[in-house]
């Protein structure tokens, strides 16, 4: 009756994605964007008036710290004003680590021969560009399969055909999305007041388990042809290392709800990305003269090196 | 006494977990970038193992076959968190290298698969010298792949610099591990291909 297709319900998952981002990307807050990182060594801020250009010469005007370390100042190399002498473009000796929050401090700003006071900024990137970030992070540059091999049993166990590969892809990145959120809550909620942190191995995989069971018998129940489709591979997500990984790398280095989410939502779109390329490789590999003691296993394992050496071209992609 | 060694070397050779059964790859490419990175997590491995073996065959009249797996899962988690928390003592430089691979034990697929396919069966003096044997084989297998991609990738075996230069960097960097281990599994299926003269179909990948 209802004809679902592989092909749709893939449509489905990367429009729903692609509206999450957007969504993440819309929550990026406005209050402080007076200053913005340009390169990773420059910062932009906006005066609102012009100044003088003599003034802004002196680099020992602008005092630049970390705000977590308020006592290191650090370098300025050269102060450049634009055009209509309102903004200045900051530039350091050393890059700047753009995930952390500056305070640039401009002593005195003289605008037209009149000395108006200090004047501070606060330059960090928005949420949005943080998200996008670790999303970005998570399937490409630092993509599960390829740079971190986690998730590697069931990536080559179900690469074989494109039609499976996709299967699991979807179920997968749902899975890892919604037990990534739970995880998150469990620890947040549960764990942390009640000083129970050693726990939380055993919590999330416990919490997964129990989750792919529920997932399992719900979609038996409610949509039989979806569960003749995935129902295959939810068991053996379990099995996944990436499932347990994503909650911990969560956990350690203490990830807020929207980060948690994205970062599960990285990392099992990368997973699906693998698979699905991994797939498209291995059936072709299927019609090829492979010599013998390399058919099978072997062979996958070279071609995953391949991919494993493409995908370090993706590392230093940064678009904010 | 027989039937243990046989068990023992079961599992170092004849079904090594990394190289024949293709089980628990994950750490296999990920940690052995050196040598000691896969001694810590071998040992690691063969702890848990041991440990959960052992559990299982005291306690398997006690499991309900139906929740057999999760029941599995919280036996292993629990000897992880054991493990998880005596390694930072021992050895706190290498722990932090190998630390997220140590949390993820939970889910190496060799440790429940020797669980549901032999100590939930056998009593408890097999069921030990099974899970050590696997162990061993895993730690075994974690070495070899480690010896070789420091020898290759930084000129160094246990961090003594031995030829003085880098022969292939890429060894160390993320597509090595893939090589290596694919040629390993070759070389292994060429090795039994000479001594009985046919190519096995290699394991489930799981």
């Amino acid at each position: 009756m209802k004809e679902y297709k592989l092909s749709h319900l893939a449509i489905i998952t990367v429009m729903s994605c692609v509206f999450l981002s957007v969504m993440a990307l819309g929550v990026a807050d406005a209050g402080t964007g007076s200053g913005s990182f340009k390169k990773d060594n420059e910062i932009v801020i906006s005066f609102g008036m012009p100044v003088d250009e003599a003034w802004a010469k002196n680099t020992a005007n602008f005092m630049v710290s970390e705000k977590t370390d308020p006592d290191i100042q650090l370098p300025v190399e050269s102060v450049t004003l634009d055009a209509k002498r309102i903004s200045a473009l900051i530039r350091f000796r050393e890059p700047l680590n753009l995930s952390s929050e500056y305070e640039v401090t401009a002593k005195d700003v003289t605008s037209e021969g009149k000395v108006m006071g200090n004047v501070m900024f606060m330059v960090k990137k928005s949420q949005g560009q943080i998200l996008f970030t670790i999303f970005l992070g998570a399937m490409l540059i630092n993509n599960f399969v390829f740079t971190k091999y986690l998730g590697l049993c069931i990536f080559f166990g179900v690469s074989q055909k494109k039609e499976t590969s996709i299967g699991m892809g979807i179920t997968f990145t749902i899975v890892m999305v919604l037990s990534a959120i739970m995880c998150w809550a469990l620890l947040t909620f549960v764990l942390q007041p009640l000083h129970l942190g050693f726990l939380k191995i055993i919590v999330f995989i416990g919490t997964v388990a129990i989750f792919v069971q529920a997932v399992d018998t719900i979609l038996r129940k409610v949509n039989p042809y979806l569960f003749k489709k995935l129902g295959v591979f939810l068991v053996l997500i379990v099995t996944n290392c990436i499932i347990l990984a994503v909650p911990l790398i969560n956990a350690d280095s203490g990830n807020g709800p929207m980060e948690s989410l994205i970062l599960g939502l990285g990392a099992g779109l990368g997973f699906a990305l693998a698979l699905f390329l991994m797939a498209c490789v291995r059936e072709k590999l299927e019609l090829c003269k492979v010599p013998a003691v390399f058919r099978g296993l072997p062979i996958a394992f070279v071609v995953a090196g391949l991919f494993a050496l493409s995908f370090l071209g993706f590392s230093g992609l940064s678009i904010f | 006494m027989n039937r243990n060694v046989q068990l023992l070397w079961n599992g170092l050779i004849p079904e090594n977990p990394i190289f024949r059964l293709a089980l628990s790859m994950c750490p296999a490419v990920a940690v052995t970038t050196s040598v000691q990175n896969g001694l810590m997590l071998g040992l690691a491995v063969i702890f848990v193992q041991v440990f959960s073996s052992c559990t299982v065959a005291i306690f398997k009249s006690f499991i309900h076959p139906r929740i057999r797996i999760p029941a599995y899962v919280i036996v292993i988690a629990l000897w992880v968190t054991v493990i998880d928390m005596i390694l930072p003592v021992i050895s706190p430089e290498v722990y932090k290298q190998v630390e997220l691979f140590v949390k993820l034990i939970v889910v190496f697929a060799i440790i429940i698969s020797r669980l549901e396919l032999f100590a939930s069966k056998e009593p408890l003096i097999p069921s030990f010298f099974d899970g050590l044997g696997m162990g061993i084989g895993f730690l075994f297998g974690l070495c070899l792949i480690g010896a070789i991609r420091e020898f290759f990738g930084t000129g160094q075996l246990f961090g003594f610099d031995i030829l003085g230069f880098n022969p292939l960097l890429i060894m160390v960097l993320p597509a090595g591990g893939f090589f290596v281990i694919g040629f390993i599994m070759a070389i292994f299926n060429w090795i039994e291909y000479k001594l009985t003269g046919k190519i096995p179909t290699s394991g489930g990948a799981h």
